[in-house]
């Protein structure tokens, strides 16, 4: 089993995420994570999937996205010249004597309190899933009440494959 | 919607009328477009299919929404598995109303995603020349499919005050293949210097691009036996020196060997499907391998390549032609015909009943050279494969989804594109009884097809299968109960043949083709019988 990250860049149409979310299932691969959000040109839509599988698996995938009508581009995020991030907000059962060590862990992760209340604390942490793995497993000893995570969004980086659409 | 199926030269849609399609049919009347009035929606899919093989052109069925839609999911997803060019127009509730499970209310573009190349649910009057325009180009580039168009009546009620259809499509996403690469073209010529023992698998693929002709002037110019896929049946001439019979695991014997121990084996418009290829992985083991499909993502899905190459079939063996190279394998051929010749399956049939292989064989001999052939799904679908003979026409069947019932409403479809050309359904009388509904349309719609029904009173396909696997221990295969044919076919005004033995077969079977009307013939076979 390989992990890969995808870039997927699709024309903004109604059902477009239910398209590649649909492929996936009946095609029985596996979907770790997959983010969407419209780019800058409102007519597009950028989608990050992390998918595992054995390399014809992977290989089919790609194919596959790429078949799709509404798909103008998929390509994989390698980690060497890309980026990746993922936010996380995680409650955390704290009581007023057991906020000094939480907030010490979140300082030095460079994670933020964005909420506190009498028995909780809420923590805004971004950074790729390794980052995200071991805030978690430092805050082993305290009782994790709720987590959100995004799923990592993804860029390559510098100028050199972006991809653009003229009219 | 009317006018863009007029600008797409579309002169007949099959299909079946409700509320939410109204609009659209009462526009019809005004064109020059003819409507065919199916009996249940599935059959409107299969005729369109029945057009779109024999015509080479876009199918086209219409219907209404909810239970018109999704009767009609069959017959796309048929159409879907064997790449099969269809527009599906399904009427929609009002756009205010979707998602309130009005009456009649269905999500049909969500019900068909898996199985459509694309969909549509139109929501503004404006997108229609748009979105028809790109329906037909998808539906015919690259690998053919069927496409959905899901319309409001609301939609349908409003109206343009110009109606321009565009000239071109924008898709700048969707850009199939044509060309082959030069590289992997020079590749694959070498391969054939090399081979000693080459073979080409050519699948139903070759039929869609339109490449029949182009692949028998390459096959014959340097003489590279050929087998075939199901859907590949028809691709050469079944009697053609250099063609070896269908594959798989209800092919002929000579044909699997000769696949097996080739040491170049160039799959053409094929799936290497199950059916075909029962261990993909194996076929790779002692030889090389290409294989040539427009759908890149055929390409390593079941089977890695050695040589891959995408395009379009007809594309590339017009650049196979202009390639200069020399191939000398006449000890494999003289090998192949000697296989051809020893290991033909030898049958005992039962004397006291019609012998579906000899019959199949003797109505084919008897068809015009050009006739269409429309099989069934069944014990018959196998015995029309084995024994069928092509000559100039095709051979039709629902081969990637094995749907029951696809031969009447397919050859209707077939009759009505083709109105010169002699049409014959072969079905069993579990499928017949399927869409025997369309002798009705057949009627009147005058569609002279020919119907064999061959009849054994089981389901006779999964009978055999209980016969192996379960020792005889029937379960649900049993169609007692059903009509006696010649009452049936008096009802619809159907000339009736009944043969229950060899001893007039031949005799009975002209005076079936005889005269361009539709006639009904039961023959019982041995409900014993056996594929295998």
């Amino acid at each position: 089993m390989h992990k890969k990250v995808f870039q997927l860049l699709v024309d903004n149409t109604s059902g477009v995420l239910s398209r590649i979310s649909g492929l996936f299932s009946r095609r029985g691969y596996n979907i770790e994570s997959i983010t969407a959000g419209v780019t800058a040109d409102p007519r597009f839509t950028r989608i990050t999937i992390v998918a595992s599988g054995d390399d014809e698996i992977l290989d089919q995938i790609e194919k596959q996205v790429e078949k799709l009508v509404d798909v103008r581009d998929i390509r994989e995020l390698k980690p060497e010249n890309s980026v990746y991030r993922e936010l996380a907000l995680i409650k955390v059962a704290a009581t007023a004597a057991q906020r000094e060590g939480v907030i010490s862990v979140t300082d030095i992760f460079r994670a933020k309190i964005i909420d506190v209340c009498a028995e909780s604390l809420t923590i805004e942490l971004t950074g790729n899933q390794a980052k995200i793995e071991a805030f978690l497993s430092l805050l082993d000893g305290y009782e994790i009440l709720e987590l959100a995570r995004t799923g990592i969004a993804g860029l390559g980086r510098g100028v050199e494959n972006v991809v653009f659409f003229q009219d | 919607m009317i006018k863009c199926l007029e600008a797409e030269g579309v002169d007949m849609v099959f299909g079946y009328p409700g509320v939410a399609i109204c609009p659209f049919y009462n526009s019809i009347l005004d064109s020059s477009i003819k409507s065919i009035l199916v009996r249940t929606e599935q059959n409107a899919a299969h005729a369109a299919s029945g057009l779109a093989r024999v015509r080479g052109t876009v199918g086209v069925c219409a219907v209404t929404s909810g239970p018109g839609a999704t009767n009609l999911l069959t017959g796309i997803a048929t159409a879907f598995a064997d790449s099969i060019p269809l527009v599906c127009i399904t009427g929609q509730v009002n756009s205010e109303l979707i998602g309130s499970d009005v009456f009649q209310e269905a999500d049909v573009t969500g019900a068909a995603e898996s199985f459509v190349k694309y969909s549509y649910l139109v929501r503004d009057v404006s997108e229609i020349p748009r979105v028809f325009k790109e329906a037909f180009h998808i539906a015919t580039t690259g690998r053919r499919g069927p496409v959905l168009i899901d319309v409001p009546i609301d939609v349908q009620n409003s109206s343009l005050s110009r109606f321009r259809y565009p000239e071109e499509v924008n898709l700048r996403t969707y850009k199939p293949t044509v060309k082959g690469h030069a590289v992997q073209i020079q590749k694959v010529m070498k391969e054939l210097e090399r081979a000693r023992r080459p073979i080409i698998c050519a699948g139903g693929g070759v039929l869609l691009s339109g490449a029949r002709q182009e692949l028998q002037d390459f096959v014959e110019k340097h003489r590279v036996p050929v087998v075939s896929t199901m859907m590949g049946i028809g691709v050469m001439p079944t009697r053609h020196p250099m063609y070896y019979g269908m594959v798989g695991n209800n092919g002929r014997p000579c044909a699997n060997r000769a696949m097996n121990e080739s040491d170049l084996l160039i799959m053409v418009g094929a799936r290497v499907a199950d059916r075909a290829v029962s261990q993909p992985d194996l076929i790779t083991e002692n030889k090389v391998l290409v294989h040539i499909d427009v759908d890149p993502a055929e390409i390593g899905k079941n089977v890695g390549p050695h040589i891959p190459l995408v395009g379009d079939i007809r594309h590339i063996f017009e650049d196979f032609a202009s390639q200069e190279f020399a191939c000398e394998h006449e000890d494999w051929i003289r090998t192949l015909d000697d296989y051809r010749t020893r290991m033909e399956p030898v049958r005992r049939p039962n004397p006291g009943y019609v012998d579906p292989a000899e019959f199949i064989r003797m109505l084919s001999e008897e068809m015009q050279e050009d006739g269409i052939y429309v099989a069934d799904v069944g014990q018959n679908q196998i015995w029309s494969c084995g024994y069928h003979i092509v000559r100039k026409g095709r051979f039709l069947t629902s081969g990637g989804m094995g749907t029951m019932g696809y031969s009447i409403p397919a050859a209707m479809g077939a009759k009505l594109a083709a109105p010169g050309r002699q049409v014959v359904a072969v079905c069993g009388d579990g499928s017949f009884q399927m869409s025997m509904m369309e002798l009705a349309s057949m009627r009147q719609h005058g569609a002279a097809v020919k119907i064999v029904v061959l009849k054994n009173n089981y389901l006779g396909m999964v009978r055999e299968f209980q016969h192996y696997t379960y020792q005889d221990h029937y379960s649900v295969v049993d169609l007692s109960g059903s009509p006696d044919l010649q009452k049936l076919a008096a009802a619809y005004d159907l000339p009736f043949i009944r043969l229950t033995d060899m001893s007039r077969a031949g005799d009975e079977i002209r005076r079936f083709l005889q005269e361009d009307t539709s006639m009904l013939m039961e023959c019982l076979i041995d409900p014993m019988d056996l594929v295998r």
